[in-house]
């Protein structure tokens, strides 16, 4: 009986609505569990397609079928000689002639070999080394001129910078949805304040200390924010889920078990979420409280 | 215990220069255990000085001294801890209307972090005191002027303050509740709690026979 004697001597729990300030946190956690899964999700897809483009080799081989520069087969041949006598390259594949039409359909129709034309040998595979090609490509030159060895250097640059752009906004959600949290508890706050003015300036006239009253408030603002958030996070978690099952394919993730193959990061991340939103409830309700009360003498 | 030297208090949001002034080159002097009853027309500044000594307003210029401390050098946690010391009765009472009037006394012992058996003794006391016991779960609105007013005195001394400062305590009360709320204040005042009130009621200035300030236009006019 006591305990509820003691419990809201100000009245602090009518005067901080506990219906707008929870649906507006929740509804900020919500997107922040949507924009630290986009952030983490575009730095794991980023990971992957880097390691795949940057090591992706693509060889062409002029007039494939002619001597090497040795004159011991075909230049076709020399250079899958000297790909297999290298360390550093894996997967070897030699494109078939239907796979190079393929290729080349959008530009000269189904059926290029009717046109007549010489074209080179494809070969695909991994660099598995250190450092750069430019050994691997004298090498080629010299038993095939002419020989054109391309990396994926270029391309795993661009979604590197790509990666880095999408993080960077996320992130910039994340601080843009910490700042409306704080704004709205600001707001909430102020106008409990107003509401409970004169029963505020009575108790600071009874020596209520600032830390008291602000740490009745800031109780609250705690309170409410944190319940808001862990219901807005747990309304993220399915439609994080199913973003990665839309995701898989390009993750090369199953699309079954969707919500258990989230980042671990992500899934490490997300309960973080209701806290960090509690204490920047208790931050701002603090900050509110005590600055109004600087008004008092 | 309550010294004034020279004060003077100005409204700041006044904007008449004949109504700036709430109080003009104010000086006294109240010894410890002493008591004084505080009189003048309405809008002789009394409410002013009684804000001064409770800590409710600063000075525009002078030096107040309250309870041995200067109240121009306190940090506002020292002026927080001073105001426990102080127990108020104010003209409007301000009660606090979600809490019943156990609650509403039991208030200043709660914020000076008293057991909760300590102010259920004190509280219960108080209020058979002002005979009110009966009536402790009654919330402000449903307690008449006078019971609120009561309850506003027990709620100002249950604490024990070492200064009793209180504004039209009887304005509200018939003379059976006054005179038995002065038996309360001066028998705190005999324990050694310095009082002033301030007041419009010649009849009981007369019956108690304390030094008197008196105010003018927020001038000191009497002393003694």
């Amino acid at each position: 009986m006591m305990a509820k004697r003691r419990g809201d001597l100000l009245g602090v729990r009518a005067a901080l609505s506990d219906r707008l300030l929870p649906v507006l946190v929740g509804a900020m956690s919500f997107l922040a569990a949507l924009a630290l899964g986009g952030a983490l999700a575009s730095a794991t897809l980023a990971a992957s397609w880097q390691g795949d483009t940057a090591s992706a080799l693509t060889i062409q081989v002029p007039q494939p079928t002619a001597q090497d520069a040795a004159h011991h087969g075909t230049r076709l041949a020399a250079v899958q000689q000297a790909l297999a006598a290298s360390k550093n390259v894996a997967d070897v594949h030699v494109l078939s002639e239907a796979q190079i039409n393929r290729l080349i359909a959008p530009w000269l129709g189904s059926d290029a070999a009717s046109l007549g034309l010489s074209l080179p040998a494809i070969i695909t595979g991994q660099w598995t080394g250190p450092g750069g090609t430019d050994q691997l490509t004298a090498e080629l030159q010299q038993v095939s001129p002419g020989a054109l060895l391309k990396t994926g250097a270029l391309w795993a640059q661009r979604v590197a910078a790509l990666t880095t752009s999408l993080q960077a906004c996320a992130l910039a959600v994340l601080l843009i949805v910490a700042l409306v949290a704080a704004a709205v508890v600001a707001v909430a706050t102020r106008s409990g304040l107003a509401q409970l003015r004169e029963t505020i300036e009575t108790v600071h006239g009874l020596g209520a200390l600032d830390a008291d009253i602000a740490a009745r408030f800031a109780a609250r603002a705690t309170w409410l924010a944190l319940a808001g958030s862990i219901g807005g996070t747990v309304l993220a978690l399915p439609v994080l889920g199913w973003l990665a099952w839309l995701a898989a394919p390009f993750t090369g993730g199953s699309q079954f078990n969707h919500l258990f193959s989230l980042p671990p990061a992500l899934l490490a991340l997300v309960p973080l979420l209701p806290g960090c939103s509690a204490l920047i409830g208790w931050a701002t309700a603090q900050i509110t409280v005590r600055g109004w009360l600087r008004r008092l003498p | 215990m309550v010294r004034f030297d020279d004060v003077w208090l100005r409204y700041r949001h006044t904007t008449r220069a004949a109504e700036a002034e709430a109080l003009r080159g104010i000086s006294f002097e109240i010894e410890e255990g002493g008591f004084r009853w505080l009189t003048g027309p309405s809008g002789a500044g009394k409410t002013s000085l009684l804000k001064l000594i409770y800590l409710a307003e600063h000075p525009a210029r002078g030096r107040i001294e309250i309870l041995g401390t200067r109240a121009a050098r306190t940090t506002r946690r020292e002026a927080a801890l001073l105001r426990r010391r102080i127990g108020v009765v104010y003209q409007d009472f301000r009660l606090l209307p979600q809490l019943d009037a156990y609650d509403n006394v039991a208030l200043p012992m709660r914020l000076a972090r008293r057991s909760e058996a300590q102010v259920q003794a004190d509280v219960t006391e108080i209020l058979r005191w002002v005979g009110l016991a009966h009536r402790m779960h009654a919330r402000p609105d449903e307690l008449s002027g006078g019971e609120q007013q009561r309850i506003a005195i027990a709620r100002a001394v249950v604490a024990r303050p070492k200064l009793l400062v209180a504004d039209e305590p009887t304005g509200n009360l018939d003379d059976e509740q006054a005179e038995r709320l002065m038996l309360l204040i001066t028998a705190l005042n005999k324990l050694g709690t310095t009082v002033i009130v301030a007041t419009h009621n010649t009849q009981l200035v007369q019956h108690y026979p304390f030094p008197r300030l008196g105010l003018e236009n927020g001038r000191l006019v009497h002393d003694g």
